[in-house]
């Protein structure tokens, strides 16, 4: 479920970059409180783990395709949530650059669905309440890598709306999106916590030695501040997504709706409403634009959002284009012969 | 086999970016920057643009052929990836289906459009990162985004990860193999297999992390990692990317195809 730099607009793409690399420097900030040195080899030893085991594949019970692990949930129960973060932030960087998945602009995207939602919500907020003193670990697992892949779907799904390029209803791609989701989180809760049971019995002192202590760092004072800080990033993402939307009249009113339509201030809804139609109405490019209807066209373009494309100016583009490619194949062409006479 | 393969790609990357050409000589900092601004350049086109798109390839052309970095290697990994953007994006043509224009009398309707315009975005961006890995080495990387204030826990752990990333994959491909030889028609793929080979590689992996830090220590490990040293970036560098930016503006905001196709009918009428 990697976002990919087609499907989103620069505005979302920059945006989520901000709060990833907001994520990851307050990450090291706390790390580096701290530091262990262990932890250096360790994470970086453990990324390479996750990626290595990414490559092995397995059969999907009852369906019979093959699929991979994410990975995740493993790394916060073994690491802590920052470290966590750090470590899937880093997989996903060299998944992007090297293995194509996703894109450079998606990057922070990626980053947000997959690794904040695992390390900063899931494994403080549900896994490590379940889990106290090694009771229910199982119930944990399975639920919290449930709850992180469906919030990271459901963000997928929010941010391919907001970017307006797939044309996919936000209803019907929600729909879509997290029953898959609600399977690959069973399915990865259960092989994390198969593998974190198999360590355990078979080599119970390497967990000890290697990574035991780290496992209790949290206590309740970091939570709360947690889900304050939670509390604002939320505020600001959806500040930030009904911004970008404001050129968007439908995921406007979404997001309004959404945000602020179940909550008790009728009267402030009203002024942010009243705030945004200004600024779309400052902002869209032509508010009353009426595209030019020619006689020989026999659909009329049904909305403003429809750019005016006729038959000359694509046939003439077509034109363009092919000519374009054909000077750049020639010139690249005429480099490399004469590269070839030099050496 | 689908494992041998991925490693093969990874290890073929990594060789490819310590080649000695113009393209991989330029400071990773300056390739990193005239990245950001084509993936922005070519994803901020309209949602139906397609054909604007198309002088955009010429960048990936000079790079290949500066860098000589094959192109069907190029190709065959830009094609090979992601399922999951031509799912999404296959529901436009179905979605919206408003003429846009005749082509030779064939409606052409504006998710058609959409839909190619995507596929078009998708090429574009990736195989400009797969040419900006290819000619630049992960360390010349690393030392880049840490120059753009990255912390350096994060760009540490990218370079000591993508280290053991060639030893660990190594590691699972053995046992992958081994495996497999000791299994037939493809059984030994299910879960409980899956756990224990992953299960022992975690073992093996975190005996690893153990050894290498001891090792680490008795070289004298501080906490700190050394970097590559300091490079000031030279003529070649600013004049690189001095026309890279120029040309990335010309395509984005001039229409070249547009204004060359009209010229060119002109011409020929």
């Amino acid at each position: 479920m990697h976002m990919a730099d087609a499907l989103i607009s620069p505005a979302v793409g920059v945006g989520f970059w901000g709060l990833s690399l907001g994520g990851i420097a307050y990450s090291a900030k706390k790390l580096k409180e701290n530091l262990d040195e262990k932890m250096v080899p360790l994470m970086g030893i453990l990324g390479a783990f996750v990626f290595a085991a990414q490559m092995i594949n397995f059969t999907i019970p009852a369906t019979g395709s093959s699929g991979h692990i994410g990975g995740g949930m493993l790394l916060s129960i073994l690491l802590g949530p920052y470290a966590s973060f750090i470590v899937m932030a880093s997989i996903l960087t060299v998944q992007a650059l090297f293995f194509a998945d996703g894109g450079f602009l998606a990057l922070g995207c990626n980053i947000w669905n997959l690794a904040f939602y695992t390390s900063f919500i899931a494994y403080p907020l549900i896994y490590k309440p379940i889990a106290r003193k090694g009771k229910f670990s199982f119930l944990a697992t399975i639920v919290s890598v449930v709850i992180a892949l469906q919030l990271g779907a459901f963000s997928v799904v929010v941010q391919t709306y907001f970017s307006g390029i797939s044309e996919l209803p936000f209803k019907t791609f929600v729909m879509l999106m997290q029953p898959i989701h609600l399977g690959i989180g069973i399915i990865e809760g259960v092989i994390t916590y198969a593998i974190i049971k198999y360590v355990a019995t078979t080599k119970p002192e390497i967990l000890e030695s290697s990574v035991g202590n780290k496992q209790n760092k949290l206590n309740g004072v970091y939570t709360k501040k947690l889900v304050l800080v939670f509390f604002i990033l939320t505020l600001i993402t959806g500040g930030i997504l009904s911004w970008f939307a404001s050129n968007n009249p439908d995921g406007l009113e979404w997001s309004i709706e959404k945000i602020y339509g179940k909550s008790e201030l009728p009267e402030k809804e009203h002024f942010l409403k009243n705030i945004f139609k200004g600024i779309q109405e400052k902002t869209s490019l032509f508010p009353d634009y009426t595209f030019k209807k020619s006689e020989k066209q026999e659909t009329i373009p049904e909305e403003e959002r429809y750019p005016n494309i006729d038959m000359g100016t694509s046939l003439s583009g077509i034109f363009g284009a092919f000519l374009v490619l054909l000077i750049t194949f020639l010139t690249g062409y005429v480099i490399k012969t004469l590269k070839k006479k030099n050496l | 086999m689908k494992f041998d393969k991925e490693f093969f790609n990874l290890g073929y990357l990594d060789r490819l970016s310590y080649k000695n050409t113009f393209i991989h000589n330029i400071d990773a900092r300056v390739k990193v920057i005239g990245a950001v601004f084509y993936i922005i350049a070519v994803v901020s086109f309209p949602k139906y643009a397609v054909l604007s798109l198309v002088p955009f390839f010429s960048f990936q052309i000079f790079f290949m052929i500066l860098g000589e970095i094959p192109v069907d290697f190029v190709f065959k990994r830009v094609f090979v990836v992601s399922p999951f953007i031509f799912f999404i994006a296959i529901f436009n043509p179905f979605l919206d289906r408003n003429t846009a224009f005749y082509l030779l009398g064939i409606p052409i309707s504006y998710g058609i459009l959409s839909f190619l315009s995507i596929l078009v975005k998708f090429v574009l961006t990736v195989s400009i990162i797969i040419i900006l890995i290819s000619t630049t080495s992960f360390a010349g990387l690393c030392y880049a985004i840490r120059y753009f204030k990255v912390p350096e826990i994060f760009v540490n752990q990218l370079l000591f990860m993508y280290r053991y990333i060639f030893v660990l994959t190594e590691e699972a491909m053995r046992m992958v193999r081994a495996k497999e030889l000791r299994s037939f028609n493809n059984k030994g793929l299910e879960l409980k297999f899956y756990v224990k080979l992953a299960g022992n590689l975690l073992i093996r992996s975190l005996n690893r992390a153990e050894r290498i830090y001891y090792a680490m220590l008795s070289r004298g490990y501080n906490g700190n990692m050394p970097y590559i040293k300091k490079k000031k970036l030279n003529f070649s560098d600013f004049l690189f990317i001095l026309i890279m930016l120029l040309t990335i503006y010309l395509f984005r905001f001039f229409e070249p195809v547009d204004r060359i196709g009209k010229l060119m009918i002109g011409v020929i009428r």
